[in-house]
């Protein structure tokens, strides 16, 4: 029977750790090594150079600029999301009439889920094609042909250098609240109805309910938004290489880490370097879970 | 009821107070303003897919006119031609062999994994469970350049089963963690009888646990296949060489975009968009309440 169960667990296990150890955690363990090392060029013979890629990075203005992309993905993007998400979620499920004596959402609230969560569903690389014409700089793009419609002039979404980065974090919002809205509801909904019976006892009126009751309520939920949020951030990978001018562009101004590296390893074959970025972006994301795992924690509400 | 005396009664439950407002004078101010805002991010989605569908059936001067208007007649020349010379046929069957293979790889091996990782006591099971686990950690952009040369060395390098092989490395570390954790909800009581009645481990766990475990694999499945099938990442490092015949689908979207300048076929461009984004609005439509489930399970602990 013991070597039966042995022969069983060996059995279960070889092919996916097998499998998950050759792709997985081999290349990540060897990433760290070729960032220590010159590799360029697929056939020339990598040289052991140390921290040498890191203090080139440091001086590297494109890193810097991916950096502080980030640092404004980090910002603008779950805030925008989260709200957006909040707002609507609180709307569909909580601000309706009362059916059957449980709480509902506002009339239609099937319906709008189902719509808003559709962008989700879409590969990011094709929502970025989408967009390329809505965002078109002339009147032929559909946003500026709508506001040429009332007279405003053409805004270069995606070529002025000051507002492209912002045009891409839109998208980035646009494709994301669905699927916050859904995780919102499904949080608010484990709400038990008697909290907010007693909130309504008390007279409490709509915002109270909103800020004092739901939004504590819901902290736990919101704080795994704003991993999730804040991972998406450290990757817009592929909507910028689709969709910005010049990938990255215009002047770097939309560049993100990912982006950086892909090109940096595939373009340029400069591939110790790429993987120093890599570790680079490790440490970032690292660094952001933990602080904000660590800063947001807070006494869990039991129910 | 008796006790809410500011609002209309909140009968039964009395759930809450903010609906039994909201019954009383369900066309106020903020009712109106909420449709308002619910009705306008509806047509900010539905606005720009809607907009493809109606370019794939313009010709070029109707695409970079006017944008708001209806194409001028419906044929499907565009759709043709996307399907033939731009190769979007050839792309989706690539696409969807590679996912239903990979899908049934990462289903099949995670949850055998997940399965004696949950319910199996032995030495180096945490371990081994963690080095599952700390895979999603990790940002796939740190080990691209290993993998690339991993895959290479291997041979596999711009071919469909050297994606597959990955597509199912990368989804093991969230398929296990969410699945152990399925596991270990489910009753003992009708493994161990099975067992007790002579049932190997191996039968028992296909025959018992798999069957038991059905909500929580057909979750993981949905959310593998979406992940999957809108990879963009890896197709275009694993199939970045001269195989444009094996290329899956948003590498082959976003590369017609790039050229649809160069042949000025744009309405086939958004024919071949189109054609990517129905079969998966359709599957999303049948399946929503699944998937909505699926992709948020893994958030909803």
């Amino acid at each position: 029977m013991q070597h039966g169960r042995y022969r069983f667990i060996v059995g279960f296990l070889a092919a996916p750790v097998l499998l998950y150890v050759v792709f997985v955690i081999s290349p990540y363990v060897q990433a760290f090594y070729i960032a220590l090392t010159n590799w360029k060029g697929v056939s020339a013979n990598p040289q052991f150079i140390g921290l040498e890629n890191f203090s080139r990075l440091l001086d590297d203005e494109v890193f810097w600029a991916a950096v502080r992309h980030h640092g404004v993905l980090l910002l603008v993007m779950p805030l925008v999301t989260i709200v957006i998400a909040l707002f609507f979620s609180f709307l569909l499920n909580l601000s309706g009439g009362q059916k059957g004596g449980r709480m509902s959402g506002i009339w239609g609230s099937k319906v709008y889920r189902v719509i808003f969560f559709l962008p989700q569903v879409l590969a990011v690389a094709i929502v970025g094609v989408l967009f390329q014409t809505i965002y078109r700089p002339d009147e032929t793009g559909v946003i500026n042909g709508l506001l040429g419609k009332v007279g405003i002039d053409p805004v270069g979404w995606l070529i002025d250098p000051d507002i492209a980065l912002l045009a891409i974090i839109g998208v980035m919002v646009w494709q994301a609240v669905g699927f916050y809205v859904v995780l919102f509801s499904a949080g608010m909904s484990s709400i038990p109805k008697d909290v907010f019976e007693a909130a309504a006892l008390d007279g409490a009126g709509r915002y109270t309910l909103f800020f004092k009751i739901t939004l504590p309520l819901l902290w736990d939920t919101m704080q795994v938004a704003w991993v999730y949020l804040g991972i998406a951030a450290f990757d817009a990978f592929a909507l910028v290489q689709v969709l910005s001018v010049d990938r990255g562009g215009p002047d770097n101004s939309t560049t993100v880490l990912p982006l950086e590296i892909w090109r940096t390893a595939f373009n340029f074959s400069k591939f110790g370097y790429a993987s120093a970025m890599g570790v680079a972006l490790f440490f970032m994301t690292i660094t952001f879970a933990a602080l904000t795992l660590r800063v947001t924690r807070r006494e869990r509400i039991e129910f | 009821m008796a006790t809410d005396t500011r609002y209309k009664p909140s009968s039964r439950s009395g759930a809450s107070h903010g609906r039994p407002r909201k019954r009383k004078n369900p066309l106020g101010v903020f009712g109106a303003m909420s449709h308002l805002a619910l009705v306008i991010w509806a047509i900010l989605i539905i606005g720009p897919i809607l907009w493809t569908f109606l370019a794939s059936f313009k010709n070029n001067t109707e695409i970079f006119g006017d944008p708001i208007t209806l194409p001028s007649s419906f044929g499907w020349d565009a759709w043709g031609r996307a399907w033939e010379k731009a190769h979007i046929g050839q792309y989706m069957i690539n696409t969807v062999f590679v996912v239903v293979c990979s899908t049934a790889a990462t289903m099949l091996l995670g949850s055998m994994a997940a399965y004696v990782l949950s319910r199996y006591a032995f030495p180096g099971n945490r371990a081994i469970y963690f080095l599952f686990v700390s895979g999603m950690t990790f940002p796939v952009f740190l080990a691209l350049v290993p993998l690339f040369f991993v895959v290479k060395n291997l041979g596999l390098i711009d071919t469909h089963l050297g994606v597959i092989l990955v597509y199912t490395a990368y989804s093991l570390p969230f398929t296990v963690f969410f699945l152990s954790a399925f596991f270990k909800t489910l009753p003992t009581s009708v493994a161990e009888a099975a067992m007790m009645d002579g049932c190997s481990h191996t039968r028992t766990f296909f025959q018992i646990m798999v069957p038991m475990a059905k909500p929580g694999l057909v979750s993981i499945t949905i959310f593998n296949i979406l992940g999957q099938w809108n990879q963009y990442l890896l197709p275009i490092v694993l199939l970045s060489g001269n195989v444009e015949d094996k290329w899956l689908i948003t590498q082959g979207v976003a590369n017609i975009s790039t050229n649809a300048g160069y042949e000025a076929d744009w309405p086939g461009m958004f024919a071949a968009l189109s054609m990517t984004i129905i079969p998966v609005m359709i599957i999303y439509i049948i399946f929503q309440r699944q998937i909505q489930s699926g992709l948020t399970s893994g958030a909803v602990k």
